[in-house]
């Protein structure tokens, strides 16, 4: 019996049968458990989860674009501001607001291009490839379009639809190619930059420090980007709603260690010794030169020629200019900082060194007459001084006085026999090591020694045989260690390379231990000074803890420092007519000409000169190549930068000395 | 049909001259109170919903969708009230000629049809484009309910057997439209259908068993055997459910927009913000995922709002089902029940992420003529059934109360 049959008595209604009842129960109870599924579903998603797709959601109808933020400035130690950030304007097209494809549109392209002076090919090319990449965003056509262009496009914006302004921060270094390689310049990050752990929440085409202090110091300069949102829809057009941005948080300051005005005498001061050594005939190519504080490090100046405008990197460089920038493998080009990456061998700037190393290691006493004659021969090389001048039989102090190469010669023959002690002393003051200097690279130098000679000969043989060639370069020839190779390192030849930043740390040790009766230390050299906000309020200073303490002994080291001060102020010094008519009272000078010859080139100019002062002593050094004697075209340049340090009258005096 | 039926006039003379007897009260109200609040709340969530939601759907006609959905619900509910005053039983002799109609309308489809996305659903008519799978359930629980009620031997295996058979004939030919949707509805009314007739359990059970191994079959076995029933995307969007991170791309993709759609309206929803079915992330988001538009417009509040509705509309058909005046009436609404509870399950479920997209509208809520209509419809004969059982309890005094 079905419960229709028993539904269907005449009545056709009595009470709910009891099996309709149970199926209506049953069905019921599915209903309510249905329910109950939905509901708990719904709660989980909506009340549980829901942030998770309101993300989710947000990935899918919102586009970052990124707001550059106003990059910090670049100060000098006083607060001069060297390096700012100055707002432009950028002609941006919005593709979706142009005219239909055709000829008006064409006709815009081509007054935008007379306007702007561009090709239409180029402007067309430039709106579809960005219309390409971020269809949401307008496309930037050009930069820093000037004050008439702003005008123009402002006035008839009517003519230009589809057209925009925007302002946008541009890096401004206010003084050119001032301490350019020091300073550095910006770009948009790269791709392999991004990978970084400097540029670790960087996003793309984000503009960072790509060289110098802007990199080194980047993550304080570049602030906070901001971000403007898009609303999209599902095909990825814009939607017009007023979603709120992102504010850029402007980056740091930094406030470097550089003395502006010295700064612009060091660049002026270099490019006039250059030219006049050009003017001799020289060919004075490039030089650089350094001013450190030598108590704690701190860069007063520091420059390299030739240099360049960063502000070229604002915008689009060519291939050819790039090229010219960086130079070639034989010869860098101005990107190079030669204060710090220049490997060079210092000529007879070395000889306080070599000096301070015998002495300690008793290799030679003071006053012991060394150097006779014109040449020095060992076995059948002869080791001469320049111009085969004759010094006689001299003392230390006259030695360094006159710079007698014969006396440093015979002094390297005998340091040989005691092991590597010229070079222990070189690495103790701070050459042939890192500085520490706070720029993405310096050259770390080398002091030749048997070992490293050893090693440079395994290396050679090595490549020759996997490559098959003749000489890889490694060293001119293969040989042992000789002593003519540390009688050449004794007066600043041979393999021996540094640059103008390690050889005035070395001298800042020096300078050091003689104001602390020989208790010295090498300090660590730094642009850095501290790091302020916006509005200049301090955020931090920047340590620059001293690299090591060194120990000399003072007796030594006062000769050596009076041979010096001899040097830039007696008769017969090799830098004393340079230094005519400056207070030697008042401001000692302990300075040192250097040569460096080089194979087949003009040789090296070199000055290095310490001069004390209670307040502000400084330790100036100073190299031009190809740029002829020491005293001929470095020394001069060194002088008017103290005379500019000190507040003398300043006057170009080139010396006579032709010794090395 | 032993009863005689009342027509509205009689009803109100009735009413009238009962004013003194005790039970007037029970005839005050001609339809179900409860059922009419939850129609009548449901057709404006739906036009609230789809205001905001189908606003950017047609380029300078932001209300092309509502507007229309306010009339199909306006003539809906007109035809809605009409039908509560028939009565019902009128239709029952009508079983032939309405089981006609339904695979008349449905053939007519396949041959005159319009052709949209593939397929081919609907006849075009100048306002409206004719849905007949739609109308064809309210048409198939007429007929088979009629079928069952006048059926003497409702054990036999043979019944059970022409039932499931009358349903299947018109299913097939809807699933080939394709309209996989209406084809199970017509199913599960037929089952629902004997079920409630008192159809043996081992029949009931049988038939269960069979559609879970049919689905099976289609889904698990013969894909494997590589043996292809359905087209590829049919399959996979079936089965996308399960693994919807899998393809974000094709067949997750719906499902996994619908749910980012919900789920961002978190408690209380997002309002003018409801971008993902607004900026059209979420295809369909009037039609079959308009749970999805209304999730994420008004959060979980607005979604517990119009499932309360749906159990609301459900709990009363379930009560028109048990005070039904005869087993006709019983077994409309039983298919009333079946088609509104398959549709609401299957399409919330889907839109939740846990059901198979299978194209099934959500009743009332769903942008639509003929899905609005149907709906209404079917609600009219369970206001028909109600009134009626009113109009005969007041007269015979009352039989059984839920």
């Amino acid at each position: 019996m079905s419960t229709i049959e028993r539904l269907k008595p005449r009545s056709e209604r009595g009470a709910l049968p009891p099996q309709l009842g149970l199926r209506v129960a049953i069905l019921g109870s599915f209903a309510l458990v249905m329910f109950a599924i939905v509901f708990f579903r719904l709660w989980y998603l909506q009340v549980l989860t829901g942030e998770q797709y309101v993300q989710q959601a947000k990935v899918n109808d919102q586009r970052n674009l990124p707001l550059p933020a106003p990059r910090g400035e670049i100060l000098d130690r006083t607060g001069n501001p060297i390096v700012s950030t100055r707002i432009t304007n950028a002609v941006q097209v919005t593709p979706s607001e142009l005219p239909p494809a055709g000829p008006r549109r064409t006709a815009l392209y081509r007054r935008l291009g007379r306007l702007l002076h561009m090709r239409v090919k180029r402007i067309e090319e430039l709106v579809i490839a960005g219309h390409t990449a971020v269809p949401y965003a307008p496309v930037t056509i050009k930069t820093d379009a000037g004050r008439a262009v702003m005008t123009v496009l402002a006035e008839r914006q009517n003519e230009y639809p589809g057209v925009s302004q925007q302002p946008v921060p541009i890096r401004a270094y206010r003084y050119g190619d001032l301490a350019a390689q020091a300073l550095g310049y910006v770009g948009q990050v790269g791709k392999t930059q991004l990978k970084l752990k400097a540029f670790r929440g960087v996003s793309q085409g984000t503009v960072v420090g790509q060289n110098g202090i802007e990199y080194y110091y980047d993550r304080y300069l570049r602030g906070k980007p901001g971000v403007a949102r898009v609303q999209v829809n599902a095909e990825g057009r814009p939607e017009p709603t007023s979603l709120p941005p992102t504010e850029p948080i402007a980056g740091h300051s930094i406030r470097l260690t550089l003395d502006l005005g010295l700064q612009r005498e060091g660049e002026k001061a270099l490019r006039e010794g250059i030219e006049r050594a050009q003017a001799a005939g020289k060919p004075a190519n490039a030089g650089a030169y350094t001013v450190l504080d030598p108590r704690n490090g701190q860069v007063l100046a520091m420059g390299s020629y030739p240099g360049f405008d960063p502000n070229v990197f604002a915008k689009p460089l060519t291939e050819a200019q790039y090229k010219q920038l960086v130079g070639s493998a034989s010869e860098s080009g101005p990107l190079a900082d030669k204060a710090t990456e220049g490997a060079y061998p210092t000529g007879s700037t070395f000889k306080p060194i070599t000096a301070m190393a015998a002495l300690e290691e008793g290799v030679i006493t003071p006053t012991e007459g060394l150097g006779a004659g014109q040449c020095i021969s060992v076995s059948t090389e002869q080791f001469c001084n320049a111009g085969k001048a004759d010094y006689g039989a001299v003392g230390l102090v006259e030695a360094l006085k006159v710079s007698s190469d014969t006396y440093f010669f015979e002094t390297g023959e005998f340091a040989n026999s005691h092991g590597p002690i010229i070079q222990r002393m070189a690495h103790r003051l701070g050459v042939g090591e890192p500085t520490g200097i706070d720029l993405p690279s310096e050259f770390p130098g080398v002091v030749p020694d048997p070992r490293w000679r050893a090693q440079r000969d395994r290396e050679e043989l090595r490549c020759e045989r996997v490559k098959h060639v003749k000489s890889c370069g490694y060293v001119a020839e293969v040989r042992p260690w000789s002593v003519g190779d540390n009688m050449q390192l004794a007066v600043g030849q041979g393999d021996l390379l540094t640059d103008p930043l390690q050889m005035a740390v070395a001298y800042s040790t020096l300078a050091n231990a003689y104001t602390h009766q020989g208790e010295g230390w090498v300090v660590r050299p730094h642009l850095g000074l501290e790091i302020d906000d916006s509005s200049g309020g301090l955020v931090q200073t920047l340590p620059a803890p001293r690299m090591r303490r060194v120990r000399l002994d003072y007796g030594d080291l006062s000769l050596v420092m009076e041979g010096l001060h001899e040097a830039a102020s007696q008769p017969g010094g090799t830098s004393a007519d340079v230094w005519a008519g400056w207070d030697q009272a008042q401001h000692p000078v302990f300075g040192k000409t250097g040569t460096a010859q080089h194979l087949g080139k003009e040789d090296q100019s070199w000055y290095m000169c310490y001069i004390p002062d209670p307040a502000r002593p400084i330790v100036i050094a100073v190299t031009v190549e190809q740029g002829g004697f020491g005293a001929e075209t470095a020394a001069p340049i060194a002088r008017l930068l103290a005379s500019r340090w000190f507040g003398k009258a300043e006057k170009f005096v080139a010396g006579s000395s032709k010794t090395r | 049909m032993s009863q005689a039926t009342l027509s509205p006039i009689e009803i109100s003379a009735s009413h009238a001259s009962a004013a003194t007897a005790p039970r007037a009260g029970t005839l005050r109200l001609p339809l179900d109170p409860l059922l009419t609040l939850a129609t009548v709340g449901l057709g404006v969530c739906s036009v609230v919903t789809l205001g905001a939601a189908t606003r950017n759907l047609v380029p300078s006609q932001p209300h092309y969708y509502v507007d229309r959905q306010i009339l199909y619900l306006i003539v809906g509910f007109v035809a809605m009230l009409v039908l509560a005053r028939v009565d019902y039983s009128r239709l029952r002799p009508l079983k032939y000629p309405i089981y006609g109609a339904l695979m008349v309308s449905i053939f007519a489809v396949l041959a005159l049809g319009h052709s949209a996305n593939g397929a081919k659903r609907a006849i075009n008519f100048p306002f409206f484009s004719f849905q007949a799978s739609e109308l064809g359930k309210v048409l198939l629980i007429l007929a088979l309910s009629a079928f069952l009620a006048d059926r003497r031997r409702l054990g036999g295996l043979g019944t059970t057997a022409r039932t499931i058979g009358a349903a299947a004939l018109p299913a097939v030919f809807v699933v080939i439209q394709p309209d996989l949707g209406s084809g199970l509805v017509y199913m599960v009314v037929a089952w629902m259908t004997l079920f409630i007739a008192g159809a043996p359990w081992r029949h009931v059970a049988g038939l269960a068993g069979l559609a879970v191994a049919a689905i099976l079959a289609v889904l698990v076995i013969a894909p494997a055997a590589g043996v292809h029933v359905m087209n590829s995307y049919q399959e996979e969007r079936l089965t996308a459910f399960l693994h919807p991170s899998a393809n974000p791309q094709k067949q997750g993709y719906q499902q996994l927009e619908s749910k980012i759609a919900i789920g961002s309206g978190q408690k209380t929803g997002r309002g003018a913000d409801a971008t993902q079915t607004r900026l059209n992330f979420l295809p369909e988001h009037h039609t079959d995922f308009v749970f999805a538009a209304l999730g994420e417009q008004y959060g979980f509040v607005g979604a517990a709002l119009v499932l309360s509705l749906y159990a609301l509309l459900i709990w009363r058909a379930l009560r028109v089902l048990t005070m039904a005046r005869d087993s006709y009436g019983a077994l409309v609404a039983a298919g009333v029940v079946a088609m509104l509870m398959f549709q609401v399950f299957v399409n919330v479920g889907m839109a939740v992420g846990i059901m198979p997209i299978t194209g099934v509208t959500l009743p009332l809520m769903s942008y639509g003529g003929s899905s609005v209509m149907t709906t209404l419809l079917a609600v009219g004969l369970l206001q028909s059934i109600y009134f009626q059982a009113r109009a005969a309890d007041s007269q015979k005094g009352p039989t059984f109360r839920y």
